[in-house]
């Protein structure tokens, strides 16, 4: 059990934290034609918008309500019904997600009958379905109001009455957390495929934001994603995959709403993590695990032998959200490095569980500062650690978001087997690159070798 | 922040047009509204400031998606690099703790970076629940002996544009005029050469791309007192009404600055910029015009025509790549005119440009450079940009960052010219700079490739179908 540490200090430096409108909209964005639209000043949105851009290097559909001076004071109510027309009128999406910011959460806002508002007052548009979830940027990160957005698109699109469990042989839920790339989405969907079955996963961005080009030039919306009227049909499906703790609540909402028996996993980095998946895909299929699998978990274990030298005892640091801390935890600790610093921006069941003595509440300096004084080799988080961990004089490996210095960071697969053996060659090549310390040359007194230049070891030989 | 005081902000009567509807009146539509808020414009404006501790008070979301994404460059302190903000939880709201919050942030923040100064951003949570941070900022200069300064800039007070007004006002209101400039030392006195004290306004340092320019004015004994902002230290800011002559660089947005150096303290300024061979040639011909001394017009003459002589010789192996290439700008408004004299200077053919954004001055400019064939563009809709670029057989779509994979998911080449680019354009040597990423982009071999269908997709296998 690790131990929680709160926030112990006024000022935040160097934020690891991302908002909670930011995580809602990310889960928004991986429904097909949807577009999510922040409750909020327009900044909030054009704030999140460059984040995403910078992060996935592709168009991002985000709008605002656009609350002024006038609305904020007086009353926003209208702001959203005025909103959701505009969007309707001018998009006609499959899905409206709407969440609420820190400025329409302190303000008052219901927005739930803001929602109701809209229908009564626009008839035309109850076809299309609006998502409101309350988001404020007060509470929680990323992480969190991904969550609450998974869970709200669940509450407002499962059918009330369902019952037909395992109506549709092959199908299988899969609630995908924030902690996965659009790569591992992928990944997975190929690894539940292998088995003959047909992943439905809520959301999917491995569809939406993989980076493609398509023949269409430009949309307002989400170019796919989960499509919309595949939600309805969860309850028909024979099992349903939780992927990252912090989905634990919408998948409770899944069951008791659907009654689809689930099967929840924290993590999916590491062997034993990956075993526990893909034999609960060869359960649910009542099928052998394909050979191409077997195979990819053999070269896991060779790639683990062969990198245990560099990774036994390594020093790492990491600073992310809660699943991505808890994953990573479990993936260098399984190969005998130590977990000398981990911060986590907000807190959260899992942290308890981290493989860690300690796991701070806080941001990048927390993490500076503890990676310094228990001697870190090694810094896991985003794009704002480089200056970190050039401060720490140690290598940087990219997880989480942002990542807006590292082209094809976004769409890295770190799951899997596939996905930890990459992990595992690429922490440590950092580490070999980087070099260890060795004595420092030594000349004897009673050496005689005048006129001899002294050359300087050259980090990142091998040895 | 009251609404007489943001009133008061968007009327700016250095601007010819100020009679006009105020950009900021009309109210933002909702589900219709790109662009940034007050403290968006607000942070740009003061961020490159270097030796500056800035805290943005607020929740998480104003502060975590935007620190550090700046391509300002200091040639000294990186403290302006350091993420600050107050992070505000649901406690601080509810029990309203978020003014003893920032007091004691400020005081962090003096006491492990001691910073020159500490700009405190106010935000829309804090502005809403009554936060006096004016009164907090107060009481933490007198506890700390550090300058604090608010900056009052929730987002709901309007667009960008006031957010930068609003920190010009700040600047104006608690920095210029609170320190003294130092003599210039003798051993840097140089014969025939009197050394003048001048501003520049707006300049940000963008990937460093003042430090093409800056040489030249140390060559013609032009000292810069102060750039706002960009490689700015909080010291330079405080001497800035004893500069002899102002610039305004490409931008509107800190024109008040300007307007009331002028005013209280008799600092004439002009308004220029540095892209281009022209432009850049014309803002030193306005130093020395305004400065008024005859040998400094001489040396400014002799210095052009030696750099246009120079840099026109590297620029025309560029310009018989980029001739007549035709250009959609869409720059959201406020460097259009600015850019297009750069573009024009290659050669190009600027065939529409955006003037969302722009001034009425800035219009009538654009007018002025490029007359009425120019096509002007106040839908900035991803849909309307490519609609525009095919109508007038656009060869590249120069905008800025958020705009980008408008362009590229096009299969359009594409230019960035906003705040997050990677390269600096200004000067002359900068120009090289400039050609340089154009061809690239214009000229990539990967076009073609990447709008051509699969072989084997049916649209494109030329021939007959077999097994009719």
């Amino acid at each position: 059990m690790a131990e929680i540490l709160k926030r112990n200090k006024a000022l935040a430096v160097n934020p690891l934290k991302a908002s909670q409108p930011l995580g809602a909209s990310l889960a928004f964005l991986g429904i097909n034609k949807a577009i999510p639209m922040l409750h909020g000043s327009q900044g909030c949105t054009a704030f999140g918008k460059v984040f995403f851009v910078r992060h996935f290097r592709e168009p991002i559909p985000l709008q605002t309500t656009a609350m002024d001076q006038v609305s904020t004071v007086m009353n926003a109510d209208e702001n959203v019904v005025e909103g959701l027309r505009a969007v309707c009128e001018k998009s006609k999406p499959s899905l409206i997600g709407l969440p609420t910011t820190g400025l329409s959460e302190t303000q008052g806002t219901d927005i739930k009958r803001l929602v109701k508002t809209f229908y009564a007052k626009h008839p035309e548009y109850a076809h299309i379905p609006v998502v409101p979830v309350n988001t404020p940027d007060f509470t929680g990160c990323l992480e969190s109001g991904y969550a609450l957005a998974v869970k709200a698109t669940l509450e407002v699109m499962l059918p009330e009455k369902t019952g037909n469990v395992g109506k549709r042989k092959k199908q299988v839920n899969v609630l995908a957390g924030s902690f996965l790339t659009p790569g591992d989405v992928e990944h997975l969907k190929e690894l539940i495929e292998a088995f003959g079955l047909r992943p439905l996963v809520l959301p999917d961005i491995g569809d939406s934001l993989d980076g493609h080009l398509t023949e269409m030039e430009s949309s307002p919306l989400t170019v796919g994603g989960t499509p919309v009227s595949d939600i309805s049909t969860m309850g028909e499906s024979i099992a349903t995959l939780v992927l990252g703790n912090s989905l634990f609540d919408a998948a409770d909402v899944l069951k008791a709403q659907t009654g689809v028996p689930d099967y929840r996993f924290d993590c999916l980095m590491g062997l034993e993590a990956v075993d526990s998946f893909v034999s609960a895909l060869a359960a649910i299929s009542g099928k052998p695990v394909p050979e191409k699998i077997e195979r990819q978990r053999a070269q896991l274990q060779d790639a683990m032998v062969d990198v245990h030298f560099m990774l036994g005892f390594a020093r790492v640091a990491i600073a992310a959200d809660a699943d991505l801390l808890y994953g990573l935890s479990r993936l260098v600790t399984e190969m005998g490095c130590e977990v000398v610093a981990a911060v986590a921006p907000a807190r959260a069941h899992i942290l308890a569980s981290v493989v860690a003595e300690q796991v701070a509440i806080g941001d990048l300096e927390d993490l500076e500062n503890t990676a310094k004084r228990n001697g870190a080799q090694l810094v896991i988080s985003n794009s704002h650690a480089v200056e970190t961990s050039r401060r720490l004089g140690v290598p940087l490996l990219r997880a989480g978001f942002p990542q807006y210095d590292l082209l094809g960071g976004y769409q890295r697969l770190w799951v899997g087997y596939r996905g930890t053996r990459q992990s595992l060659f690429d922490l440590a090549n950092l580490l070999v690159e980087h070099g260890h310390s060795e004595p420092e040359p030594f000349v004897s007194i009673y050496a005689q070798r005048t006129g001899e230049s002294r050359a300087t070891p050259a980090s990142g030989q091998t040895h | 922040m009251q609404a007489k005081d943001i009133a008061e902000l968007l009327n700016e009567p250095a601007c010819t047009h100020n009679k006009k509807e105020k950009s900021g009146c009309a109210r933002p539509k909702p589900g219709a509204t790109a662009g940034g808020c007050s403290f968006d414009g607000a942070q740009i404006a003061l961020l490159p400031i270097a030796d500056v501790a800035h805290i943005v008070h607020g929740p998480i979301a104003c502060a975590g998606s935007s620190w550090d994404n700046r391509g300002t460059r200091s040639s000294g302190p990186t403290l302006y690099r350091i993420g600050m903000t107050t992070d505000l939880t649901e406690q601080d709201v509810i029990m309203g703790r978020g003014e003893k919050r920032l007091f004691h942030s400020i005081k962090q923040a003096v006491d492990s970076y001691a910073p020159k100064a500490v700009f405190v951003y106010n935000t829309c949570v804090p502005a809403l629940t009554g936060d006096d941070i004016s009164a907090v900022c107060k009481a933490a200069a007198e506890k700390c002996g550090v300058p604090v300064v608010p900056v009052d800039c929730a987002g709901f007070y309007g667009t960008k544009n006031l957010g930068n007004r609003i920190a010009g006002e700040a600047m104006f209101k608690y920095v210029v005029g609170t320190g003294e400039p130092l003599p210039v030392p003798d051993a840097l006195q140089r014969p025939g050469i009197t050394v003048h004290d001048v501003n520049l306004i707006g300049e940000y340092n963008i990937a460093g791309e003042f430090w093409n320019v800056a040489p030249l004015f140390d060559e013609l004994g032009l000292r810069i007192l102060c750039t706002l902002s960009g490689d700015a230290r909080f010291h330079e800011v405080q001497t800035m009404h004893r500069a002899e002559a102002s610039m305004v660089v490409c931008a509107k947005a800190l024109l008040n600055i300007a307007r009331k150096l002028q005013t209280d303290h008799k600092v004439p300024f002009f308004e220029g910029s540095f892209y281009g061979v022209t432009d850049t040639s014309n803002a030193f011909r306005d130093f020395a015009k305004l400065l008024n001394d005859p040998s400094l017009t001489e040396r400014t003459e002799a210095m052009i025509a030696r750099e246009e002589a120079k840099i026109n010789a590297e620029l025309d192996p560029w310009r018989e790549k980029l001739r007549g290439k035709r250009v959609l700008l869409y720059t959201g408004g406020v460097k259009s005119w600015s850019i297009v004299s750069a573009l024009q200077d290659l050669g190009m053919d600027v065939v529409a440009t955006g003037t969302n954004k722009s001034t009425e001055e800035d219009k009538a400019r654009i007018r002025e450079i490029m007359g009425d064939k120019t096509k002007m563009i106040t839908d900035g809709s991803p849909k309307a940009l490519l609609g525009v670029v095919k109508e007038y057989q656009a060869d590249i779509l120069i905008a800025g960052g958020r705009n980008m994979y408008t362009a590229l998911k096009a299969r359009i080449p594409f230019l960035d010219i906003n705040q997050e680019r990677e390269f600096g354009y200004e000067g002359y040597s900068g120009m090289i700079e400039l050609a340089r990423q154009l061809a690239l982009t214009i000229q990539s071999p990967v076009w073609p490739g990447v709008r051509k269908p699969a072989p084997w997709a049916k649209s494109s296998v030329p021939g007959v179908e077999l097994g009719a």
